[in-house]
This record gives C-alpha cells, sequence and structure tokens, in this order.
C-alpha cells in the first residue's frame, strides 16, 4: 500500500510499504477514505518530537471502511464505516474507565520512554513517534487499529467524511479545551490561536454559551475565518494582547483563555520571540511558550487556562508567580476523543457545528508532501488539508 | 543460597596465605628475591614490597569483608606474579653480582625461580578455583517491583497460580511445567540466548494473597520470590508487589556481561508486570509496528519503523 512517510525533519515522502495485519485479537485494519493533515504533526515534521524514525507513517486523523477485523472484536464488521480517535486505549485499565482515555496505561508499549519524559505513561497514539508507541499512522491506504472494539465509532447516518472526519482529533480537542474552561453565563472566552483547533474551541465556547469569543493569530488569513464565523479577533503582531484584551473586557481580562498553540509559537515582538526561538533551538528549552505565557498574564484573577496546544518537554519562564498570586485554575489533556465521539456527532447532525468550515485544501494521498508544505508554510491561505486515499 | 564468606575457610585461608607471604616480603625483601632466584637489586627490592604491601591489603580484605571481588583480585595479582617471575627466568647469564647469599649461580638462580614459577602457579589455581566457585551465588541479586491491576485480588492471585501462564507475560520465560502438587519445572532462555532449567517449590500459598516460592537446591539459577496481593485502595482493584532474589550463573562478571548485552533485570521484571497488567486487563501483550514484540525496555528506541512489518518479519516475531 502507499503511505505518507516522515524521512527526516522536513521531509515528507510517499512510498509503498507493506499491508498492515491483525497482530492482536481485539485489532481491526480500516481502508482509509478519508484523512487529515494534523498542526501536531507539524511538530513531528519540524523535527520537535523526539524518537521519530526514518519511515514512520504519519497520520493520525483518519477514516475509513472496515476490512478485517480480529477474533476479539465482536461490534465491528468488515465493511462498517468508522471514524477513529486519535489516542489508541484498551478501555479496561483504571484511567480508561476513569474516562481518561488519553492516558491508557496499556496501549504504549513503549511506555518505558514516555515515563522518563513524562513521569508517567501515556497512551499510545498513532503516527505519532515511538514515545507514543511507534504505531503506523492513518495517512496511508490502510490502518491497523489497535482495541477496535474499544475506539472507533460507527457512522451509520448519510454524513459526509468532511463532516465526521475531524471528530477523530481536533474537533473534540477544541470541545475539550472549552469544556474545560466551565463556560458560565456572561464568559468572555480568549482562544490563542486560529489554527484548525483554535476555530473549534472557539466554536465549541459558543456552543458552550459564552457571552463573547475572541480569537488571537498573527495569519490575516485565518483571522478572517474566525471573523467570519462571527469572534472578535487579535493580530498579535499589530497591538499589543494583553492591553487589546483589556480594551475588550472593559478592564478585567478574559474570564477563560484557551491555549490553542502549544511549544511553537510566535510572538509579536521580534526580540522576545528571538530569545525563546534561539532557547529552543539551542535545545535550552523544548517549547516557546509566548502563548501560555499571555494567557495566564491576560486571564482575570480566579479565572481559567485551558492548554490544548501541544507541549512536549519543558520550557523556561513559566509565570508562577501570576498563576499562582491570582487563582487562576490550570486544566489540560491530550483529548480523550473516546469521551466526545457521540456527543459531537449529534451537534453535527443538529447543526449546531460545521467542521467543513475549516477545509480549504483537498488531495489525493499522493500529494502529502505537497499539503505538509502549504499547511506548514502558510501558503495559499492553508488552514486544513484533507487528504483521500 | 549466598556463601557465607566469613565462615568460608577457603577464603580465610588465603587470606592467611596473604599475610603470611606479605610480611617477609616487607621485612626482608632482598632475602626473598633472592630466594625465588630473582637476584638482588633496586627494581627486585621495588617490585618484592610492591607485592607485599598488596600481599597485606589482600589479607586484610579477605580477613575481614571477604567477598568474590578480591579473589578476582588475588587471581589478578598471581598473573603479575607469574609476569615477575617470566622476567626473572629470562635474565641474561652473565657474571654474577655481589649476591647476600653466598656462591649461589645463575642456574641455581634459574632453579630456584622454576620452583617459584610452580609454586606461584599452583597458587594461582587455587585463587581461580576459590574465585569462580564464590562468584557463582556469590552474588544475588534482589529484585522489586509492583503494579496496580485493575482486577480483584483473587482473580489476580487465581492467575498466577496458575503456573502454566507464567510465560504469558515473563518474557524470558519459555514453559513452566506443573510437576506436582507445589512443584514445576521452569526453561528460560539466559542472556546471549542460552537455555537454562529448573525444578521450583511453592513455600507458602494463601490464596488470594501471597505466594512464595523457590528453586529446587541445585539449580543453576538459584531463586526464589514472593508475590503478594494487596487490594488496591478506592476499588482500583490489586497491587501487585513482587521480591525476587536470584544469583545468576557467572556472580558479578556474568551480571555485567548481562547487563553489557543488555538484559537490565530490573528492568526486565518491570516489563513483566507491565505485561501481566495488560494479559489481565486487555486479554493479551499489546503489540505495534515499532514493538511487535510488546513491551520491552531494552527495544523501545531505536525499534522497527512505525509501518506494517513484512511477512519475513512477521513469521521471525512468531506473528505468522
Amino acid at each position: 500500500m502507499k503511505a505518507a512517510l516522515w524521512m527526516g525533519p522536513n521531509t515528507v515522502e510517499v512510498h509503498k510499504v507493506p499491508d498492515p495485519t491483525i497482530l492482536n485479537r481485539r485489532d481491526a485494519v480500516i481502508q482509509v477514505t478519508s484523512t487529515a493533515i494534523c498542526g501536531s504533526d507539524l511538530h513531528l515534521v519540524d523535527g520537535y518530537v523526539p524518537t521519530m524514525q526514518k519511515g514512520d507513517i504519519l497520520g493520525h486523523e483518519f477514516m475509513g471502511e472496515v476490512v478485517e477485523v480480529g477474533k476479539g472484536v465482536g461490534n465491528l464488521a468488515v465493511g462498517d464505516r468508522v471514524v477513529v480517535p486519535f489516542p489508541i486505549a484498551c478501555g479496561g485499565c483504571n484511567f480508561c474507565k476513569a474516562q481518561l482515555f488519553s492516558a491508557c496505561e496499556n496501549s504504549n508499549p513503549n511506555a518505558g520512554i514516555a515515563e522518563k519524559i513524562f513521569g508517567h505513561p501515556t497512551a499510545g497514539i498513532f503516527g505519532y513517534s515511538h514515545l507514543t508507541g511507534g504505531y503506523a499512522g492513518g495517512q496511508a491506504e490502510y490502518v491497523r487499529v489497535p482495541f477496535a472494539d474499544v475506539g472507533p465509532l460507527k457512522i451509520e447516518s448519510d454524513l459526509t467524511d468532511e463532516q465526521v472526519l475531524f471528530l477523530t482529533d481536533i474537533l473534540p480537542t477544541g470541545y475539550m479545551g472549552a469544556e474545560m474552561c466551565d463556560i458560565q453565563d456572561g464568559d468572555v472566552v480568549a482562544v490563542w490561536g486560529a489554527g484548525p483547533v483554535g476555530q473549534f474551541a472557539a466554536d465549541s465556547a459558543r456552543v458552550l454559551g459564552a457571552a463573547k469569543v475572541i480569537v488571537i493569530d498573527k495569519e490575516d488569513y485565518r483571522l478572517r475565518m474566525a471573523e467570519t464565523a462571527g469572534y472578535t479577533t487579535i493580530d498579535f503582531e499589530q497591538v499589543d494582547v494583553r492591553s487589546r484584551l483589556l480594551e475588550l473586557t472593559g478592564g478585567r481580562g478574559p474570564d477563560k483563555c484557551i491555549d490553542a498553540v502549544g511549544a511553537e509559537a510566535t510572538h509579536g515582538s521580534a526580540h522576545v520571540n528571538a530569545y525563546d526561538r534561539v532557547k529552543q533551538a539551542t535545545r535550552a528549552e523544548s517549547e516557546r511558550p509566548h502563548a501560555i505565557r499571555q494567557a495566564i498574564m491576560s486571564c482575570r484573577s480566579g479565572g481559567i487556562v485551558s492548554i490544548i496546544g501541544v507541549y512536549g518537554g519543558f520550557m523556561d519562564k513559566f509565570p508562577t508567580g501570576a498563576f499562582m498570586n491570582r487563582s487562576l485554575t490550570l486544566r489540560t489533556g491530550q483529548t480523550h476523543v473516546h469521551r466526545y465521539l457521540r456527543p459531537l456527532l449529534e451537534r453535527i447532525e443538529k447543526g449546531e457545528l460545521d467542521p467543513t468550515r475549516i477545509i480549504t485544501h483537498r488531495m489525493p494521498l499522493a500529494d502529502a508532501a505537497k499539503g505538509y508544505d502549504l499547511f506548514k508554510n502558510k501558503k495559499d491561505g492553508c488552514e486544513k488539508v484533507v487528504l483521500s486515499a | 543460597m549466598t556463601k557465607d564468606h566469613a565462615r568460608d575457610r577457603l577464603t580465610t585461608g588465603l587470606g592467611w596465605a596473604s599475610l603470611g607471604l606479605g610480611l617477609p616480603l616487607l621485612l626482608r625483601p632482598d632475602d626473598v628475591t633472592a630466594r625465588v632466584g630473582a637476584g638482588v637489586g633496586d627494581s627486585q627490592r621495588t617490585a618484592a614490597l610492591a607485592v607485599g604491601a598488596r600481599e597485606l591489603l589482600a589479607a586484610a580484605g579477605l580477613l575481614r569483608r571477604p567477598g568474590p571481588g578480591l579473589l578476582w583480585a588475588r587471581v589478578l595479582g598471581d598473573a603479575v606474579d607469574l609476569a615477575l617471575l617470566g622476567r626473572a627466568l629470562q635474565r641474561p647469564a652473565l657474571p654474577a653480582r655481589v649476591r647476600r647469599f653466598g656462591t649461589a649461580t645463575r642456574t641455581d638462580d634459574r632453579q630456584r625461580a622454576l620452583t617459584a614459577t610452580a609454586a606461584v602457579a599452583g597458587i594461582t589455581l587455587v585463587d581461580l578455583y576459590a574465585a569462580v566457585s564464590r562468584s557463582r551465588g556469590g552474588s544475588a541479586s534482589e529484585l522489586r517491583a509492583v503494579t496496580t491491576v485493575a482486577k480483584p485480588p483473587r482473580e489476580v492471585y487465581d492467575f498466577w497460580r496458575q503456573l502454566s501462564n507464567l510465560p504469558t507475560f515473563m518474557a524470558h520465560l519459555d514453559t513452566v511445567r506443573v510437576t506436582g502438587d507445589r512443584t514445576s519445572r521452569w526453561t528460560a532462555t539466559a542472556p546471549f540466548g542460552t537455555k537454562v532449567d529448573w525444578d521450583a517449590v511453592i513455600t507458602e500459598d494463601l490464596p488470594g494473597q501471597r505466594l512464595s516460592w523457590r528453586s529446587e537446591p541445585g539449580s543453576r539459577i538459584a531463586n526464589e520470590g514472593t508475590v503478594r496481593f494487596l487490594r488496591a485502595p478506592g476499588d482500583r482493584g490489586t497491587e501487585v508487589h513482587v521480591s525476587l532474589r536470584y544469583s545468576a550463573p557467572g556472580g558479578r562478571l556474568g551480571k555485567a556481561l548481562a547487563r553489557y548485552a543488555g538484559e537490565e533485570p530490573h528492568q526486565m521484571l518491570d516489563d513483566d508486570l507491565r505485561r501481566l497488567k495488560q494479559v489481565l486487563e486487555t486479554g493479551e501483550v499489546v503489540r505495534s509496528d515499532g514493538a511487535p514484540g510488546g513491551k520491552r525496555a531494552r527495544r523501545e528506541f531505536p525499534q522497527h519503523a512505525a509501518q506494517p512489518l513484512t511477512a519475513r518479519e512477521l513469521k521471525k516475531e512468531g506473528l505468522r
């Protein structure tokens, strides 16, 4: 089969590889119909996630048709159309039982590496380095799906691939970001990042009852996309973010702040930007923490800062003082996608959420390298690339 | 299984022998060098004093805190002595120098050196025997590991008590065959791919709580262990606490070599418990493209790329 492979930093190539097979009784093999490139794939391509190996198949946002099921999978049959959550979860450990699927204790056979970096193991993830299990990803014609009796959601309605594909990751991720904000009547929610996850976090804040949603980014076309959806925007290269947020909130600051940026943030001020860029390049820190710093400094006292942007290691100058003295609450997590599949599918069916609004590029899997280039370098107004296999 | 070195007569005897050899070397170095046919001179004296000091150190060590390490040090010292005597044997046949021992001739010296060499060679054999025999089982290891399994204690105990289940999660065990009510025969793959087997007997069996075993005397891998099954607080299942004592062939040296080959015993036990958890909570050992053999600390990175295995690779992993 054909698959998009990581061949080294900034090198994605489509090559032929062996077809997947059933390795465990609870596996299924899916023939991929649609798959997407995620912002977090860029962290892999940029070379910031350790334990990538040449030949690793990328991709954790994918859906398709079941072509083979293991003996231990009772709920799926060949021909079923499914979306597959990006974290792999066993369903049987204490964390899965507590609905903390991305903290599954059993699905990552390389738990030892994760433990060294994170203190405790994290779940396996498709196509997301060997730190998360060394599982082949979904930017391929076929994928092996472990614990297929736990993860995949059958799509039985006539919704299109594009309407349901993002249930695999970015829609639940944005939604969890807003849900962790515990949004109350009258809340102003600020979202850092107008990429796909930021857009969906804003949409989710809206459906969860936020009075006003503010989206912060520097890419004009992304800010316009947020404005079209009805949000107030701030271009951090044009104005000082904190001052503008105070203006927009009567001097209070946003009640809830969502960081949908993560480790590769940039800053409006060239010298601040350079400071963390150099530290990251010399490995003195693994993150560029502009978004999270700004979110903490901007949030009103007693507010909630919700982190869904991906971080992988250690950062410098985390504003602990602001965080502690002003009674902020920090909430975060890799998305527990399994929890959100059905509720969000319902919201899509009811028309409350329209995930297709962010798709700007569609191309065949064979053009994956081009898709990565457009998305990474923000060329041609690229917001989200969907590949058809 | 661990030899009690303090009461080990051979080791103690070697300690006294070291003392007996070291004292004259330090007090009358010239006499000794002459007697062993090495001649008399500044370099001979320096060597004698160094050897004497070494012997006293060895004596102090062997008599106070005996251990296989010191015995191996003695073997090394013997090698040095043999080398020194070898040099004495090769001394050119030049006219005799001043000697305190009367009229010794070059031929006499040669004879003396040969005799001394034979004696040291004999001691070397004794030392080697002592070192090897005391190393075997001489450095028992104690390992502990723990995990929590989301199943009731009785279920986890029952799974473990069915000893033939052990190889499903203990990567190095090939088979466990139950041979009696409390006895069983274990086969394992040791470091460097060698096969070992031994008989074990259950020494304590408290259903749902605790299980202890030890290997029968004479086993090549002497081992004993206890696994305790404790109810985890908050209805979270069972805490499995394992403690193991074992001594592998080759003692410390063997252990160091095994570690060099990537077999870290503590990691192996840790891996085993993770696989136990997987087997009980999910039904089997979890595999990925990168880790087709499941959780193995020594094979986490680099590993097979995250892409499907070829038919040949699957076969090699025993998955086809």
